[in-house]
C-alpha cells in the first residue's frame, strides 16, 4: 500500500461527499426496501440496480479491488470513506449484496483467473446479479445436511433439489450453490461441492415466497434436472463445505475484502430517538415517558458499544484473551440490536403500535415492517442461537452442543 | 461521537507488566488467604511502588510519570482480573484529587510521598448510602484557625494503613475536600466494617472529635474529578473482573459432567456465557473510549463514556457473578467455590459510585434532551 496522506484523504472525502449530494437519486415515489432481502417489486429492483451502476461508474465501488478485473486497485481506506459517506447521506443501498460482499471477495480470493475475468466487473456494475443457494427447506442453519444433488454427467453437472431463502432469486444471473456430489465419504461435509451456477438454464425455477410482512423478497429455487457446465465447480469435488465456510466469514464480516458500498438503509438508534420525540403516548411525546427514556439510554449505550468495538478490537493488546470475539459476533450483535430497536420503536406509538403498513400508521408503518424484517438478520446467515453456539465453541472453547 | 480509541505504547507496556505482576502476586490461593487479613500486603505494595504505579497519574514535577489517568486503566484492569486486594484505587483517586484540587504546598508535600508509597484513602460516602458526592451531612466548624469535624463516613477503604485521607465536609454551607493526616485521627475513630467483597478492607470513620488546622482544606472542590477517577478505576476493575469470571466459568463448564455430557455443551449454560463475553467486549470498549476522551480533555464525551462503561459494566458483572455461582451447581453454593469471589466483587463494584440505574438516569438528559 502506498503512503496516503491525511490531506489526500480529506480531499477525497470532500470529493465523494459532493458527488453523492449532487447525484443522490430523487424520491422514487414508493417505499424502498431496507436490504437486498426485501426487494419485492420490479420497480424497486430497477431503481436500486441503476443506482449501483451509477455509483460504480463514478468510481466509488470496488475501489480496492484489482484494476485488471474492474476495480481501481486503491487502498481500502478510500473505499471505506466512500462507503461511510453513503451511510452518512442515508443513500439507497447497493442491491447486488451477495456479489459485492460474499461471492466477489470469494472469487477474488479462491477463484481461477478466468472466473475473475468473467464475473468481477459485472458484479460491480450490477450487470450480473448474484444470489446464494445454501439453505434448504429441511436443513435451516444446518448447512452440512444439504441434500440438493449435483451429479456429474459428461461435461455437465445435473442438479436436482431445492434451495430456500434465495434473495433476488428472480433477478439473479448466478448463484453460489452448495450441492451434494457424493453421499459416501468420511462425513456429511465431505460430499459437498461448491458451484458458481448460472440461473438462466432449463430446469432452474425460482419461485417467490411471501414473507411474514406480506411482501415478496425471497424465492424457493427448484432444480429439476438442471444442467450446468462442469467448469462451474469451484475448487474440486468435496471442497464445498470449506469454501462455504470461507463465504460465511465474508458474510459475517469476519474477513475483509468486500467491494464496499452500503448493503442496507440502516435504521439507527438516532432514528428511534427522533421518532420518540414525535410519537405520542397518552397525549405526551414518548420521549417524556420515564420507562421509555431508560430503554432508549440502554439501546444507545449498546449501539455505541457496537460502534466502538471495532476500533478497540483493532488494537491487538486489547484483544488478547478472545481475539476473534468482536469480528465473529458482528452479525449477532448488530441483528439483535436492530430487532430490539424496532420493537422499541413500535412500542413508542401507543395504540398506533397495532397498525401496519398503511396511510394511517406512523411513518407509513415502516417501523412495524422493519421489526418483522429484522428477523431476516437474526435468522438468516445462521440464527442467533447458532451464533451463540459458534461463539461459545470457537471463541470461548466450550464443547460442541 | 468520535469512535476513536487511542492506546499508547506506555499503556501497552503497563498492561503487559500489570498482567504479569498480578498473575504472579494474586493467584486465587493468595486472594483467599488474604480475606479478612488484618493488614495490607506490605511487600506487594512496596513492589507496586517500585514499578512506579503510584506515580502514573502524578505530574512529572512532583516525581510522577505524568501519563494521566488513562494510563492507570490497564493496571487497574489487571488487578480486577486477578481479584487483587490493595489500597491502589483509593490512593490513585486521592492523588488525582490532590493534583486537581490541592494547593501548591499540599501537592509538594504529598504527591512525592504518594509516588514513594504513601497510602491515601477517600472518605466520601455516608451511612445513608447516597451516591451524591456533594450532598453530605459531615460538618467542619471553624474555630480559631482550626476545623472541628462532625459526622461519619463509611466505605473508607484500607483506612488502617492510610497515611492520609481526603474527606468531604460542609464548611460554611459549601462542600469542600479536606486532607486529614493519619495521626490526627484518635484511636477508636476507625472501625472495620463488614462488606460484601471480603477482599475489600473497609472502615467507618467517625469524624466527631477530630480537629485539624484549617489550611488542610484543599484549595479546589473538584468533585467531578473525584467521581470521574473513581468511575474510571471501578470500570477498569469491572472489565478485568468480567474477564476473570469468564475464565472461571469456562474452565468449569469444560470439566464438569452431568447426564454423561460435559455441561459446557448444554446451550442453557453456553449461551449466557457468550452473553457475558459480549457484555465484556462492549463495556471494555466504552472504558477505553472513556480513557481516550479523558486523556484528550473532552470532559463531556468522557462523562458519557464513563457512565456508559459503569452502567453497562455494573449490570454485566453482577450478571456474570450471579451466573458463575449458578453454573457451578451445588459446588457454587459453597464458600469453597471461587464463583462467590466474583459475585461479591461484582456487587461491591456495582454499588460503589452509582449502579446502572443511577448512571442511566444521569445519561438521559445528556443523550435525549439535546438538540440533534
Amino acid at each position: 500500500m502506498t503512503n496516503t496522506t491525511e490531506t489526500e484523504l480529506n480531499e477525497f472525502r470532500e470529493e465523494v461527499s459532493s458527488w453523492f449530494s449532487d447525484n443522490k437519486p430523487s424520491d422514487p415515489g414508493f417505499l424502498l426496501p431496507e436490504t437486498f432481502m426485501e426487494v419485492g417489486t420490479d420497480s424497486q429492483f430497477e431503481f436500486l440496480r441503476d443506482w449501483q451502476r451509477k455509483v460504480y461508474e463514478a468510481g466509488y465501488l470496488g475501489m480496492a479491488w484489482p484494476e485488471e478485473y474492474g476495480g481501481r486497485g486503491m487502498p481500502q481506506v478510500f473505499q471505506d470513506i466512500a462507503t461511510q459517506e453513503m451511510a452518512n447521506q442515508r443513500l439507497p443501498f447497493m442491491p447486488n449484496t451477495i456479489g459485492l460482499n460474499w461471492a466477489g471477495p470469494l472469487i477474488l480470493k479462491m477463484g481461477r483467473d478466468e472466473d475473475k475475468q468473467k464475473y468481477i466487473k459485472n458484479i460491480l456494475s450490477a450487470e450480473d446479479i448474484w444470489c446464494q443457494g445454501f439453505s434448504e427447506p429441511e436443513a435451516g442453519s444446518d448447512l452440512g445436511n444439504s441434500q440438493c444433488r449435483a451429479v456429474r454427467d459428461g461435461d455437465d453437472y445435473v442438479i436436482n433439489g431445492s434451495k430456500i431463502w434465495t434473495s433476488l432469486g428472480a433477478y439473479a444471473k448466478y448463484m453460489i450453490l452448495l450441492a451434494r456430489t457424493s453421499t459416501g465419504g468420511a462425513s456429511k461435509y465431505a460430499g459437498l461441492s461448491y458451484f458458481l451456477a448460472p440461473m438462466h438454464v432449463e430446469g432452474v425455477d425460482p419461485k417467490p415466497i411471501q414473507k411474514l410482512t406480506g411482501e415478496y423478497g425471497f424465492c424457493q429455487t427448484y432444480f429439476n434436472d438442471a444442467r450446468i457446465p462442469a467448469d462451474c465447480l469451484m475448487g474440486s469435488e468435496g471442497e464445498g463445505w470449506n469454501i462455504a465456510m470461507v463465504t460465511l466469514t465474508f458474510e459475517r464480516g469476519a474477513t475483509g475484502g468486500q467491494a464496499g458500498g452500503i448493503a442496507s438503509m440502516e435504521l439507527n438508534i438516532n432514528d428511534v430517538v427522533e421518532l420518540a420525540r414525535r410519537a405520542m403516548r397518552n397525549g405526551k411525546p414518548a420521549i417524556e415517558d420515564p420507562h421509555i427514556r431508560n430503554r432508549l439510554v440502554e439501546l444507545i449505550t449498546e449501539s455505541r458499544g457496537n460502534q466502538l468495538m471495532g476500533a478497540r478490537a483493532r488494537i491487538p493488546a486489547l484483544a488478547t484473551d478472545w481475539p476473534t470475539a468482536v469480528p465473529m459476533s458482528g452479525k449477532l450483535r448488530g441483528s439483535e440490536l436492530k430487532r430490539r430497536m424496532c420493537q422499541l420503536a413500535v412500542s413508542l406509538q401507543g395504540a398506533n403500535g397495532a397498525r401496519f403498513v398503511s396511510a394511517e400508521a406512523i411513518d407509513g408503518g415502516k417501523w412495524q415492517r422493519s421489526y418483522f424484517n429484522s428477523f431476516s438478520g437474526t435468522i438468516g446467515g445462521g440464527t442467533s442461537e447458532i451464533q451463540h453456539n459458534i461463539l461459545g465453541e470457537r471463541v470461548l472453547g466450550l464443547p460442541k452442543s | 461521537m468520535s469512535s476513536q480509541i487511542v492506546f499508547t505504547d506506555e499503556q501497552a507496556m503497563l498492561l503487559d507488566t500489570a498482567a504479569e505482576f498480578c498473575r504472579k502476586h494474586s493467584p486465587v490461593e493468595v486472594v483467599r488467604s488474604r480475606l479478612a487479613a488484618d493488614q495490607i500486603d506490605v511487600a506487594t505494595w512496596q513492589e507496586m511502588t517500585e514499578l512506579g504505579w503510584l506515580g502514573i497519574n502524578v505530574p512529572e514535577e512532583f516525581g510522577g510519570l505524568g501519563l494521566g489517568m488513562s494510563s492507570v486503566v490497564p493496571v487497574a484492569e489487571n488487578m480486577g482480573r486477578y481479584l487483587m486486594a490493595s489500597p491502589y484505587g483509593g490512593t490513585v483517586v486521592a492523588s488525582e484529587c490532590l493534583v486537581t484540587s490541592g494547593r501548591r504546598d499540599q501537592k509538594e508535600e504529598w504527591l512525592p510521598k504518594i509516588v514513594s508509597g504513601a497510602i491515601g484513602s477517600m472518605a466520601l460516602t455516608e451511612t445513608n448510602g447516597s451516591w451524591l458526592l456533594e450532598e453530605i451531612g459531615a460538618q467542619a466548624l471553624e474555630r480559631a484557625g482550626m476545623l472541628e469535624l462532625a459526622g461519619t463516613k463509611c466505605f473508607v477503604t484500607d483506612a488502617d494503613a492510610a497515611d492520609f485521607f481526603i474527606v468531604s465536609v460542609n464548611v460554611d454551607a459549601r462542600v469542600r475536600l479536606l486532607l486529614v493526616r493519619r495521626e490526627q485521627i484518635p484511636q477508636g475513630n476507625l472501625q472495620r466494617e463488614t462488606v460484601i467483597d471480603e477482599t475489600r478492607r473497609s472502615y467507618r470513620l467517625v469524624l466527631d472529635g477530630i480537629t485539624v488546622p484549617i489550611d488542610q482544606l484543599l484549595e479546589g472542590s473538584d468533585f467531578q474529578t473525584v467521581e470521574f477517577a473513581s468511575l474510571l478505576l471501578l470500570s477498569a476493575e469491572i472489565s478485568g473482573g468480567l474477564a476473570g469470571a469468564i475464565h472461571t466459568i469456562v474452565e468449569y463448564l469444560n470439566i464438569r459432567k452431568a447426564f454423561d455430557k460435559v455441561i459446557g455443551s448444554y446451550q442453557a449454560l453456553k449461551h449466557p456465557t457468550v452473553k457475558i463475553l459480549l457484555d465484556l467486549e462492549a463495556m471494555r470498549s466504552h472504558l477505553y473510549h472513556a480513557a481516550t476522551r479523558m486523556a484528550e480533555g473532552s470532559p463531556n464525551e468522557a462523562e458519557v463514556a464513563l457512565r456508559m462503561a459503569k452502567a453497562h459494566g455494573s449490570s454485566a458483572f453482577a450478571f456474570a457473578g450471579d451466573r458463575a455461582v449458578q453454573f457451578h451447581g451445588g459446588f457454587g453454593f459453597t464458600y469453597e467455590c471461587d464463583a462467590q469471589l466474583y459475585l461479591r466483587r461484582a456487587l461491591w463494584c456495582q454499588y460503589q459510585f452509582g449502579d446502572e440505574s443511577y448512571h442511566q438516569h444521569l445519561l438521559e438528559p445528556m443523550l435525549l434532551d439535546q438538540a440533534g
